[in-house]
């Protein structure tokens, strides 16, 4: 709304003048508004018309919808304009030509022409309203020209039913005629507009019928030709205020006042609102549209609090702030406060519900006389005081009826509440020395239990049936329904009264409790999903943890969807199951619903026909998915109850998912940090172990072919088997380096056999017979060893690689041992050697890649990775493999435990 | 090429030039006659052509896999051929055993081990395949047709698959021989997954004549693909 920081121009006022000027600007197209003060004004004609002066001038214009009511001269504008072929849409039999949205954002001409800007469309289209469709052509760049008329603008629709006694359902928000470029007004006098009726030339609906002939009267006509006049006046100004924005002009609101509009749940609030507007409008001052909560409304029935909601979301649309108060008493009180707090000037509200002075004060001991206090305490206030157009709205008595299984618990109970208080009461009245208010007070009792416990209906039928027990036994004539003294007609009608007050204080207080304890759940729910969401590590747990919350708080299906690699939407949860059957409709509303992050399908303004409703999920303003619910009952859909959850669930799941992307990130970075620690390692290794064999492989061979013939048989025979040797240190270290890749891509799968451990050894030594060529192998294995489920390629490669690396170590012509023991379900196959041992801070860091045991004894330096392919492998079969010291304390002892094969002895025979 | 009518020829198909260079020099002292292709298609056609003693193939050929080389081959001759393969090849190794290679060396081999394996090859040509009927490795002697199996002279009392494995590495002695051979000859193609009978039959037979699969002095396992009788 306008401040006194309006006279400072806007940074987007001058966007908006540089984009009025610049005919090269391709976003948003223009809306032109045709505005007429009723039907048969001629708008369609003067719309047709501007489209065919534009189409002489060269613009691309096509006819997306126009109603020609049969009208020739309309028709004959038509002709040479290009018309788009209507979407046929079936609804309950009848064929409905709509608008083709889709074909026209396909065609993309530069002007559309569509009629009719407040038309609502047939179920089943994308929006359901038509102004909605020209939202999304403009905002695909089209120009559009459109016609309206003045009873179709939302802030009139209370004015021109005022006026006219036709109500018209089909309104355009205010807004949305803020964001026409030109509005033209087509003005007819009164007088020419009845000849034309009576020439037949207006075309009316066939359902408005009678009720539109009464509207073409002199009168009628020419308040609303005024009233159309105003509004484009009105449009001028805005203009007019665009420009000196644009150009810096000062000191055009020199005021800071506010206007503010109170409502509740009144059926009053959307009169008061709409009247709101207007004020404000003609005040030229911002406005703001508040509702105070008490303890009391949170027990109203949500179908009554809806009309608060509907209320506030009309102000909203309108243009106005809105704000909700919430206060334990005293709302008038709050209003005020609030009001001047805010410098609010006037007041608008609405006139108390209950007429009569009688029943005003009545209801002033039940609930607080808003309207009256404010009216009261207001004095610095001007105020307005609405009332409500009785004929236009009446409050639908919709209180929220319990169910009726309940009902029937609840009367059942009055009733044996009132036998049992009668029961008591019988022997209390047979003693004397009781005063007989004892007995009303027992029957009091009953009915405020019954109230507390079942609500208002029971209470009221306990205090029936409480008056008529106490009338028949206790009052004289005893056992009849007369009563003949006076005292007895005071102590009834105390009672009556009594009971009714208590009856509804009581179920009153069982309303709040109920409501305290369904909001009290509601957090319980939220808090605990919240704490599961929190501990949840992976995306997926976090987004089912979410279904399954929703699925559970709302009682609906709930599905979410995210896109995929190829960007389609695809279900990733789904509580109780993943939908197979989501229809084109539920579909497009999940695409509405991502790209344009605002909920689409049931209860929303986009495809309201699909059975789904679905809102965007969004982390940091970016959607990843969307949620999507499907309700039993489609009221659901529509309880701000509901919107609040999912609210409240999709922030929960954002943040979850923030949190664990970027904890996904930290331990990338941490995985990315330890890699390159290998990688350099790698580098380093490479480089030395690599080149140190060629270096001797190059020198000897070298040396043979250049000085061959001059070398003596023994330095050449040296050479040779120099060369010889370090070439086959090099392909063991290139076999490390392939083993060591094949183990870090999980490329390793170990093809497992029922395998004897002394054929394995067997292998592996006639392999290494060149490294062990100078040590005692000594193999300890038992007969009766149970088999190994195993590799035999690989666990020989392991079984290499320890046994190379004991040769490396022990002393020459020390005896290393390989032994093997059973232990349980796995055998135990050791390594023994007679080195320097392993250190035991070492005996872990051994079988780290690259890690190598400092030693000082210039024992031959190994890769670093024998033992961590040793491990890989060990590990690969589900072993494991562990340093410990030998015997005495002396050497080395590296154990591997293998798993033992289950399948023994079997099919001995068969092999016999 | 020097044509030698006594040597043998030998049809090398590698596609890496010096490992072809250096066969030829080992090869040529040894006494061969080298035929060299450097494609499979070019070494499947020499192999027709040129009628080869023996042909020693590279599974790893850049213009078409070895296996179908093979297949090729054994489509119409029984030429022994020797593979060359990398280490921890196993699964190729027993596709190529399978297609109808007779052997395999792992790449680098020494030149020992390569000369080894093509004496036991060429042993066997198929003009020299007169059944004898009695064999003899070392201590161990076998006699084909009294089906008798006897150490340093004392008899071993071998069952009839025992001695019908121990044979069959016989006949082949040297030669790697694989576990589908020997499970399909003696237990028939039905038991051709089952390694275990054979596990356990080999077991028995280095129990029977006193040997240890730890370190082996006659049946040497190649774990995964086969067997072998140490024939030297």
């Amino acid at each position: 709304m306008k401040t006194r920081d309006d006279t400072r121009p806007a940074p987007e006022s001058f966007l908006d003048a540089a984009r009025l000027e610049d005919p090269g600007w391709h976003g948003r197209g223009k809306l032109k508004i045709f505005l007429g003060a009723s039907p048969g004004v001629g708008k369609t004609f003067a719309m047709l018309e501007e489209g065919r002066v534009r189409q002489r001038a060269g613009v691309d214009v096509v006819v997306a919808l126009v109603e020609t009511h049969g009208r020739a001269e309309t028709a004959a504008l038509l002709a040479n304009l290009e018309q788009l072929p209507r979407r046929q849409l079936d609804y309950r039999g009848q064929v409905l030509g709509e608008l083709d949205i889709d074909a026209l954002l396909a065609r993309k001409p530069t002007l559309a022409l569509i009629d009719e800007f407040a038309h609502s469309n047939a179920p089943g289209s994308r929006h359901p309203k038509r102004w909605q469709d020209v939202m999304e052509v403009l905002d695909a760049g089209i120009d559009v020209l459109t016609t309206l008329n003045i009873q179709h603008i939302e802030s009139l629709n209370d004015a021109v039913a005022q006026i006219t006694g036709v109500r018209v359902q089909e309104t355009v928000p205010d807004a949305v005629l803020q964001k026409a470029e030109a509005i033209e007004l087509i003005d007819l006098p009164p007088e020419d507009l009845i000849k034309r009726l009576h020439e037949g030339k207006v075309y009316l609906p066939q359902q408005a019928g009678r009720a539109l002939e009464n509207f073409f009267t002199k009168g009628k006509l020419t308040a609303l030709r005024e009233m159309a006049l105003r509004t484009t006046a009105g449009h001028v100004d805005a203009d007019m205020l665009a420009f000196m924005q644009a150009n810096a002009v000062k000191d055009i609101w020199p005021t800071e006042e506010r206007l503010l509009v109170c409502i509740n749940e009144a059926p009053v609030a959307k009169a008061l609102v709409r009247t709101g507007k207007r004020m404000a409008e003609r005040a030229k001052i911002p406005w703001i549209v508040a509702t105070v909560l008490t303890p009391r409304h949170e027990a109203l029935g949500p179908d009554i609090r809806i009309v608060t909601q509907d209320a506030l979301r009309l102000a909203e649309t309108l243009g106005a702030e809105t704000t909700t108060l919430r206060v334990e008493s005293d709302a008038a009180g709050e209003v005020l406060r609030f009001a001047r707090s805010r410098n609010v000037t006037r007041l608008v509200i609405g006139r108390p519900r209950w007429r009569g002075a009688m029943m005003q004060r009545l209801m002033a001991l039940w609930r607080e006389p808003v309207s009256e206090r404010l009216l009261d305490n207001a004095t610095d206030f001007e105020v307005t005081v609405v009332t409500p157009h009785a004929r236009v709205e009446r409050r639908r008595h919709a209180v929220s009826a319990p169910a009726p299984q309940q009902d029937w618990h609840g009367y059942g109970a009055a009733a044996l509440g009132i036998v049992a208080a009668s029961m008591l009461a019988l022997p209390i009245a047979a003693w004397d020395a009781v005063p007989a208010g004892a007995i009303t007070v027992l029957y009091l009792l009953a009915v405020m239990l019954v109230g507390a416990r079942f609500g208002l209906r029971p209470s009221l039928l306990a205090t029936g049936l409480g008056f008529l027990a106490y009338n028949f036994l206790y009052t004289e004539p005893y056992y009849t329904f007369s009563v003949s003294r006076s005292s007895d007609i005071v102590s009834l009608s105390v009672f009556l009264l009594g009971a009714v007050f208590t009856g509804t204080l009581a179920s009153r207080l069982k309303a709040q409790i109920e409501t305290m304890r369904a909001s009290q759940a509601r957090t319980e729910t939220l808090y605990e999903f919240a704490r599961k969401i929190a501990s949840a590590t992976k995306s997926d747990d976090v987004l089912w943890g979410a279904v399954a919350h929703i699925a559970k708080a709302l009682n609906c299906h709930a599905l979410i969807l995210t896109p995929d690699a190829a960007s389609i939407l695809q279900q990733v949860q789904g509580h109780p199951f993943i939908a197979d059957d989501l229809d084109a409709g539920a579909q497009a509303a999940a695409l509405w619903a991502f790209h344009k992050s605002e909920a689409a399908g049931m209860g929303t303004d986009t495809l309201p026909n699909s059975e789904w409703l679905f809102v965007p999920l969004a982390t940091a303003g970016k959607p990843f998915g969307v949620i999507g619910v499907k309700f039993r009952d489609p009221a659901h859909a529509r309880n701000p109850e509901t919107r609040r959850l999912l609210l409240a669930v999709e922030d929960q799941v954002a943040v979850a998912i923030e949190r664990n992307r970027l904890s996904d990130d930290l331990a990338g970075a941490r995985v990315s940090a330890e890699s390159d620690k290998l990688r350099s390692a790698l580098l380093n290794s490479v480089s030395h172990d690599l080149r140190t064999p060629l270096v001797s492989i190059i020198g000897a061979t070298s040396s043979l072919a250049d000085a061959g013939a001059t070398l003596s048989d023994t330095d050449r025979r040296e050479l040779t088997v120099t060369a010889l040797d370090e070439a086959r240190r090099l392909d063991r270290y290139v076999q490390n380096l392939l083993d060591m890749t094949r183990l870090g891509h999980g490329a390793l799968k170990p093809k497992r056999a029922a395998i004897d451990l002394r054929e394995i050894v067997g292998r592996v030594r006639s392999d290494l017979a060149r490294v062990l060529a100078r040590h005692r192998l000594e193999v300890d294995l038992p007969r009766d060893l149970p088999l190994v489920d195993v590799d035999p390629v690989l666990i020989g490669q392991a079984l290499g690689n320890v046994l190379e690396n004991a040769a490396k170590y022990a002393p020459i012509g020390s005896a290393i041992t390989v032994s093997a023991e059973a232990v349980g379900a796995s055998v135990r196959l050791a390594v023994t050697d007679n080195g320097p041992g392993i250190p035991a801070a070492d005996r872990t860091r051994v079988f780290d890649l690259f890690h190598r045991a400092a030693r000082g004894d210039g024992a031959p330096a190994g890769t670093g990775m024998g033992l961590a392919i040793v491990k890989g492998l060990v590990e690969a079969h589900g072993g494991t493999v562990h340093a410990e010291a030998g015997p005495n304390d002396v050497g080395a002892h590296v154990v591997m435990t293998l798993p033992a094969s289950t399948s023994s002895a079997e099919a001995e025979d068969s092999a016999a | 090429m020097i044509e030698q009518p006594q040597a043998a020829r030998i049809l090398v198909i590698e596609d890496e030039a010096p490992i072809r260079r250096f066969l030829k020099i080992v090869l040529g002292s040894a006494g061969y006659g080298i035929i060299e292709a450097e494609r499979g298609r070019q070494g499947v056609e020499l192999a027709a052509t040129a009628a080869p003693d023996l042909v020693m193939l590279d599974l790893g050929l850049p213009d078409m896999d070895g296996k179908a080389a093979i297949a090729l081959i054994r489509e119409w001759s029984r030429v022994p051929i020797l593979i060359l393969s990398v280490r921890d090849g196993e699964t190729e190794k027993i596709a190529a055993l399978d297609a109808g290679a007779d052997d395999y060396v792992t790449k680098p081999f020494a030149t020992g081990e390569l000369l080894a394996r093509l004496r036991v090859l060429l042993r066997k040509r198929p003009d020299s395949e007169a059944p004898s009927a009695e064999a003899s490795f070392g201590r161990l002697k076998i006699n084909f047709a009294t089906r008798g199996v006897s150490m340093d002279g004392s008899e071993c009392k071998l069952t009839r698959k025992e001695f019908d494995v121990l044979a069959l590495l016989a006949r082949h002695a040297g030669r790697l021989v694989g576990h589908k051979q020997l499970l399909t000859t003696i237990w028939g193609a039905a038991h051709s997954a089952d390694t275990h009978y054979l596990r356990i039959a080999i077991g028995h037979i280095r129990d029977k004549l006193g040997d240890d699969a730890a370190d082996p002095r006659f049946i040497i396992t190649e774990p995964g693909v086969g067997y072998r009788l140490k024939s030297e």
